[in-house]
């Protein structure tokens, strides 16, 4: 699975980081960090963080 | 594996995750999705944000807002730009606008809400609402030089509509007869500490007051108070809330007095599920009683449930046995939608608007750019949360909270 995120759109609302935690980040100085190709277990977080990020700035590809 | 037609009526942000999680359900047979816009799915929240402040063609404003389409729907057919005028549930058919019917085997109900309009005399011309990107564009289109644009209503609507104009250098009033910004949520503290930001910025607050005529004969020019008090508008904004597009169900038996009643599965009759903004259900996270939510979260997790609730109910009509464990689990979301306005950033979690206390937390209300963490109680009981300005890390635990104080026995 890889995840692409367009950072153009990103407002760093962080709700994808709290959908999956584990593949997505607010860093310290607030903005987003991800893990371009999390596992595949991941996967049910991930679109929970696709379907949930306000400006649907979160690609699954595979 | 059940080979029953699903009808998805509804063609927005619902209706799309409704077509996408029947698959995930495990419902295999024909979905098709009718959308009363001509544009595919596409998310409403920039309308009046950024999409308001960048302008564009309504097709270049739907492609552009348009949700991505998961492989899994690929075979779903969307009919677009014919809404349904009418079901018969018990013949299990619709028929559209332009006189198509269709037959069904279970029905989604996603028609979502329309704008309420004011009912006042007065030109009918430089009258907007916000909902749609056609509405978003003609709105744009009316105000090419710097302009008075009187923004009926403060719920969140009216304020992010205001904040955007005010952006692009409108003179913008806001007229709100209830009490100050978005109060029914907010509560008045947090809700008087917005209004002060928000007057602070450059946007007047007409609060307490009513509209009772638009002034102008081919042209727009004011707005008359019941004050007494004429403002001078060039655009006017309606953002006094919502009506229920469920006029297409009536006749059939269903309650619709204020949305489609459900059970807490989302059923509304058999083989007829309802999601989104309509979809009027018990929250066994605040009490028994059914109420309709329209945050941007619950379009989301209503298709979850109530294509569960669909997908268990075809299944065993085609003598599948459905999966007893995942259907009979109470569903109780956590609410949730955010706002951006004039450098505030609102986050809440919950159901603010059903306490009747409000507690500050943290953060100074005179500076809500600094941060501002407000909870919400009813009975002694915690029923919201509202961050302002807060880091995404302080936000989880403020949804976490709901999820680990759990559904009351």
């Amino acid at each position: 699975m890889k995840v692409i995120v367009d950072l153009a759109l990103c407002q760093d609302h962080g709700q994808c980081a709290i959908a999956a935690p584990e593949v997505f980040r607010i860093n310290d100085e607030g903005h987003l960090e991800f893990d371009g190709t999390p596992e595949e277990a991941m996967r049910e977080y991930v679109e929970e963080a696709a379907d949930v990020c306000p400006v649907q700035a979160i690609l699954i590809e595979g | 594996m059940s080979a029953a037609r699903v009808a998805v009526v509804g063609g927005s942000l619902a209706g799309l995750r409704a077509a996408e999680q029947l698959r995930a359900a495990g419902h295999t047979g024909p979905v098709t999705v009718l959308g009363a816009e001509p544009w595919l799915p596409y998310n409403r929240p920039p309308l009046s944000k950024e999409a308001l402040a960048e302008g564009g063609a309504p097709d270049a404003l739907a492609a552009r807002l348009a949700f991505r389409r998961r492989a899994s729907i690929a075979d779903v057919d969307f009919r677009l730009g014919d809404p349904v005028a009418a079901a018969v549930l018990a013949d299990r058919t619709l028929v559209t606008e332009a006189g198509h019917t269709l037959g069904y085997d279970g029905l989604v109900v996603a028609t979502g809400l329309r704008p309420r309009r004011l009912a006042v005399p007065g030109p009918s011309t430089g009258r907007h609402v916000l909902r749609t990107v056609a509405d978003c564009h003609a709105l744009r289109a009316a105000l090419s030089g710097p302009a008075d644009v009187v923004v009926v209503g403060a719920g969140f609507v009216g304020c992010e509509v205001a904040g955007t104009l005010h952006g692009l250098g409108h003179r913008v009033t806001v007229v709100e007869p209830a009490g100050p910004p978005m109060v029914r949520v907010l509560g008045a503290p947090v809700a008087t500490a917005v209004q002060r930001h928000h007057e602070a910025a450059g946007i007047r607050f007409v609060i307490g007051a009513g509209v009772t005529a638009f002034t102008g004969d081919s042209r727009l020019t004011g707005v008359v108070l019941d004050t007494g008090e004429t403002l001078p508008a060039d655009v006017v904004v309606e953002a006094v809330g919502s009506v229920c597009n469920v006029e297409w169900l009536a006749g059939n038996d269903l309650d619709l007095s204020d949305g489609v009643l459900t059970d807490n599965h989302l059923r509304a009759a058999e083989r007829v599920v309802a999601v989104g903004d309509l979809a009027r259900f018990p929250n066994p996270l605040v009490d028994d009683v059914p109420r309709r939510v329209e945050h941007w979260s619950i379009p989301t997790d209503t298709a979850k449930r109530a294509a569960a609730t669909l997908a268990a109910e075809l299944a065993e009509l085609a003598g599948v046995t459905p999966d007893l464990v995942r259907n009979g689990a109470p569903f109780a979301p956590v609410p949730s939608f955010w706002s951006d306005q004039l450098g505030l950033r609102f986050q809440s979690y919950g159901s603010p608007a059903l306490a009747d206390e409000v507690r500050v937390e943290e953060g100074d209300p005179d500076h809500l750019p600094g941060g501002l963490l407000a909870t919400y109680h009813r009975d002694g009981r915690h029923l919201g949360s509202l961050a302002i300005n807060l880091s995404p890390a302080r936000q989880r635990e403020l949804r976490e909270a709901f999820h680990h104080e759990g559904v009351p026995a």
